[in-house]
């Protein structure tokens, strides 16, 4: 497709581990379309930064290996070159981190900081680099970009910080962007406001975003497309409306049926946690100990990624029979889910 | 900044005076004075001469009092007489203290000359064959001790080789000033300044080392190479900078370590340094020079410090406050 920004196919990334390289995602293939949102959701320990970090190429090269292909107008990211790579990342392809506290050097100034961007790709005089700084603080909306132009981050909020890290990565006008967990690290007031302004500047430029998040109700404003994770595989993948009205994985499902709502009485809670790569087990249905009510033989043996309906993919069969245990009180029909 | 540097100098005055009451007292509780130093073992002088010498130079009165007197001239500038050399003390001081701070500077800066480049290399590629070359050569400058390291030097370079003058200064024929004079007070530099600078390095690289290990995978190199910056970039801009804070911190320091620390160096290449004069003062009793080295040396601690402070204001803004 001529549509296709980023196409990644069969991705595996796999770190050393006491001398044995495991595999922290395990063949993720994803496509984002230009002026696409595509979140990846997952629990913590899911793969799912670790797939955001494989395609920026930021792994350390001596203790991961990665497999696969990530086509970004076409070429392959994995096959480049540090500083073919370099030519790319901070330019067409940028990216915003988790923790804005640790991502800005803290011995630098801010509009170095976003200037070096520019010293990178764009053959601006330094007078021109100075005035898009500015600009750019303007745009994520800092009114005194004079003074916070002159500022070390510490002298900054964590929401102050986040925007410049936004201003950051949108300096050269990426045409992807990807957002590892952009707002995990702030005050719930602040992320709504991160949030707006990502959703208005991408309004704005028109880029593909590659959002990694664990919050659901970021991804229900945010995205056109979610991919579900879970232990380095894509579990679900649909658009935003099919998934929140028609889940259809049981973890997808047992992850929206642990958010809050109106009329549930008691919150649901997935027993376990996801599995360490190092014991992760990696035949059959990798959700399968978490949800030990469902018998081992409604489970495929070698789960694969089937469209169910248009655009919706679900792994294993085992979501054909799945119920919460919740829902089985009192009611012995294996009714369909569906969640509000 | 300026006025944190003034009120960091005002700060040093107390500190200054209550090291003098210290190195004072101290200094009169060694056994023996300077008259004993002086005269003893000599036959020709009598107990009753020496009590009459004593007399005469106050060193009868309670220490407080010659306390007094002492800080009261020095502070004009008058470290009394040396028993010993027969001259102002000031005098004896004024060349040698030129000729420490050159020995001390060069030595500083050809050991940050060889210390960062190494340790950056060593955090870089570590567990690399460089590195380990690194870390080996550090190991072994670490347990070398210096009087061994520098009389090897002496000899081989001094003598067998005969490359660089074995002792002294500056050679007694060269006229002052002259570019010529320059040159020689370097070349008898070389030797004096390698034996300590190849020892000196591995505490800058052993640091560095490891603050580049620990700073490498902090997030915010993530970020700079989120950005496209090239890897030299990344390195020499963005870590080293952050790693270079604790030896920053450090510098004040060294510089106070070499200035009192030079003792074996200037021993060995009879460098006329401070560190030689002091080893002969204690000998001697020598009680108006030793006083006034400990002085020197202690408010180059204090100075040290103070310097190590102003350093890391400069280098690290989160500390520029108040």
């Amino acid at each position: 497709m001529e549509d296709n920004l980023l196409t990644i196919h069969k991705l595996r990334t796999s770190f050393l581990i006491d001398g044995e390289f495991h595999r922290a995602v395990d063949g993720v293939s994803l496509t984002i379309h230009r002026n696409e949102v595509v979140a990846i959701v997952g629990e913590s320990g899911c793969g799912k930064s670790a797939l955001a970090l494989s395609i920026m190429g930021l792994h350390p090269k001596e203790r991961t290996r990665i497999e696969g292909s990530v086509e970004f107008q076409g070429q392959n990211l994995l096959q480049l070159s540090t500083a073919k790579l370099n030519q790319i990342r901070g330019k067409q392809l940028a990216m915003i981190f988790q923790d804005p506290m640790t991502a800005l050097h803290p011995l630098l100034t801010v509009g170095r900081q976003i200037k070096e961007v520019m010293d990178v790709h764009l053959p601006l005089s330094t007078k021109e680099k100075k005035q898009r700084v500015l600009q750019l603080l303007e745009q994520v909306g800092i009114q005194t970009s004079a003074q916070v132009y002159q500022h070390y981050p510490h002298e900054l909020s964590g929401g102050m910080r986040q925007r410049v890290l936004i201003a950051m990565a949108l300096a050269c006008d990426p045409v992807l962007l990807i957002a590892d967990e952009p707002t995990t690290a702030l005050d719930v007031t602040i992320q709504a406001q991160i949030m707006e302004l990502m959703k208005e500047l991408q309004q704005q430029s028109q880029a593909g975003i590659l959002l990694i998040t664990h919050d659901l109700g970021v991804v229900a404003e945010m995205a056109d497309r979610v991919a579900v994770m879970y232990a380095g595989e894509i579990v679900e993948l649909a658009t935003v409306h099919e998934l929140f009205h028609h889940p259809l994985h049981p973890y997808t499902r047992s992850l929206l049926h642990s958010l809050p709502s109106g009329q549930q009485q008691k919150l649901h809670v997935i027993d376990g946690m996801v599995p360490a790569i190092e014991r992760l087990k990696r035949s059959g249905c990798r959700f399968a100990p978490r949800i030990p009510w469902i018998s081992n033989e409604l489970h495929e043996d070698d789960p694969v990624l089937r469209e169910i309906a248009p655009g919706h993919y679900v792994r294993c069969t085992c979501h054909q029979h799945f119920y919460l245990p919740a829902d089985r009180i009192g009611d012995e029909t294996d009714a369909p889910f569906t969640a509000t | 900044m300026i006025a944190f540097i003034i009120k960091r100098t005002f700060l040093m005055i107390p500190q200054l005076l209550l090291l003098s009451v210290l190195i004072f007292f101290l200094a009169k509780q060694m056994p023996g004075d300077a008259v004993t130093g002086a005269f003893m073992g000599k036959p020709n002088v009598s107990a009753e001469q020496m009590e009459k010498i004593r007399q005469q130079h106050g060193l009868n009165d309670p220490w407080i009092v010659q306390y007094g007197r002492w800080i009261g001239d020095a502070i004009r500038g008058d470290f009394g007489q040396s028993f010993v050399h027969k001259q102002p003390v000031t005098q004896l001081l004024a060349g040698r203290i030129e000729n420490t701070i050159w020995l001390s500077l060069a030595t500083l800066i050809v050991t940050y000359l060889l210390a960062i480049p190494l340790g950056l290399i060593a955090g870089r590629w570590t567990g690399g064959f460089a590195d380990q070359l690194i870390v080996t050569y550090n190991y072994v400058s670490f347990a070398t001790p210096v009087f061994v390291f520098a009389l090897l030097m002496l000899y081989v370079f001094g003598f067998v080789l005969d490359w660089f003058p074995s002792g002294g200064s500056v050679d007694i024929r060269m006229e002052e000033g002259s570019m010529e004079y320059m040159g020689d007070k370097l070349k008898h530099l070389v030797l004096p300044v390698l034996s300590g600078s190849l020892l000196l390095t591995y505490s800058t690289v052993q640091y560095l080392r490891n603050e580049i290990i620990e700073t490498k995978v902090k997030d915010f190199v993530k970020t700079a190479r989120a950005k496209g910056v090239p890897e030299n970039v990344v390195y020499n801009r963005h870590i080293l900078r952050h790693s270079m804070l604790p030896i920053a911190a450090f510098l004040g320091y060294e510089i106070t370590g070499l200035i009192a620390g030079s003792v074996f160096i200037e021993t060995i290449f009879s460098y006329p340094g401070l560190g030689r004069l002091f080893i002969d003062s204690i000998m001697a009793r020598d009680f108006t020079v030793v006083t006034a080295l400990v002085l020197i040396s202690g408010a180059a601690v204090i100075v040290g410090t103070m310097l190590s402070d102003i350093i890391l204001r400069i280098v690290d803004p989160r500390i520029r406050l108040g």
